[in-house]
């Protein structure tokens, strides 16, 4: 089964969907992210999927999962580059995505990172 | 213009969203339009797999008034309550949420189920040409 590729650099993971996957994968990438900021201690997460050209329910819904159960063992998730139509779709589908942070571009994504990780670092210093 | 895809596989509801996406553009319709002909037909098509296991996507290019039309049927359990089953949150998959039918109806123009229980379900959703 193919699967999608989870690179690290630094405290971070970096994910990129390149071409519109079916079910099972984005299940197996759920599995795998939250596998990999355990084996890693990864702080951040991003998740590009500026290549989509569609996100239905079950997409939307199992990334936004896996950003609210990363939060749980301790990393960040940015999805970052929601392509308009998407996002325009997203929202008429019904489907909130208000748990999960957003940025329109990777670059965006790594500044909101560092921003709630310094963030949180203050907080566990207090 | 028409055209069919068989849904038999997770792989399949991949596969239908990319040639109702092919179609909608071929016909002229915008990119926001594509985008939601594309979700709603992954959402229809993937309750074929979940519940009937096996069914069919029609498309058409209906001239009058102009746009597009699809037809997923199956020969599944059917749906016991139509209207219950368009309400948001109705679902008979724990942990889902309900969303795939009435979610669907928001991003077509017309949409119309019939189903039979014991024989299958028929759903028809129409998106004007703007
Ligand atoms: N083709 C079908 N055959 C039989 N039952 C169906 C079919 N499509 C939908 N249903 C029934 O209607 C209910 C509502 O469908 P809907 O797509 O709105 O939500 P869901 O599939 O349960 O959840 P979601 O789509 O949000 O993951 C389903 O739970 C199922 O019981
Ligand atoms: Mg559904």
């Amino acid at each position: 089964m193919e699967r999608i590729p989870i690179l690290k650099l630094k405290n971070f993971l970096i994910i990129s969907i390149q071409t519109d996957i079916h079910d099972m994968i984005i299940k197996i990438l759920q599995e795998d992210i939250l596998n990999k900021i355990i084996e890693t201690h990864a702080r951040g997460v991003l998740i590009d999927v500026s290549a989509l050209d569609i996100m239905d329910s079950f997409m939307a819904r199992t990334l936004r999962d896996s950003a609210i159960m990363a939060g749980l063992i301790g990393a960040k998730v940015v999805v970052t580059g929601i392509q308009p139509a998407v996002a325009i779709t997203l929202i008429e589908l019904g489907l909130k995505m208000n748990q999960v942070y957003t940025a329109n571009n990777l670059d965006h994504g790594f500044e909101i990172l560092n921003e709630l990780i310094t963030e949180e670092d203050f907080k566990n210093k207090l | 213009m028409m055209q069919t895809v068989t849904i038999q596989d997770e792989g399949d509801i991949v596969e239908a969203r990319r040639v109702v996406r092919d179609f909608a553009k071929e016909m002229g319709f915008g990119i926001v339009d594509q985008t939601k002909i594309a979700t709603a037909t992954s959402e229809l098509a993937r309750n074929i797999f979940r519940y009937a296991g096996k069914g069919l996507v029609e498309l058409q290019d209906v001239l009058s008034p102009h746009g597009m039309r699809a037809i997923f049927s199956d020969e599944g359990p059917g749906i016991e309550n139509v209207s219950l089953a368009m309400q948001e949150g109705f679902t008979t998959t724990q942990g889902s949420l309900g969303l795939g039918l009435p979610g669907t109806q928001r991003l077509v123009d017309e949409m119309k189920i019939e189903s039979t229980p014991g024989k299958g379900t028929k759903v028809i959703i129409f998106k004007k040409m703007p």
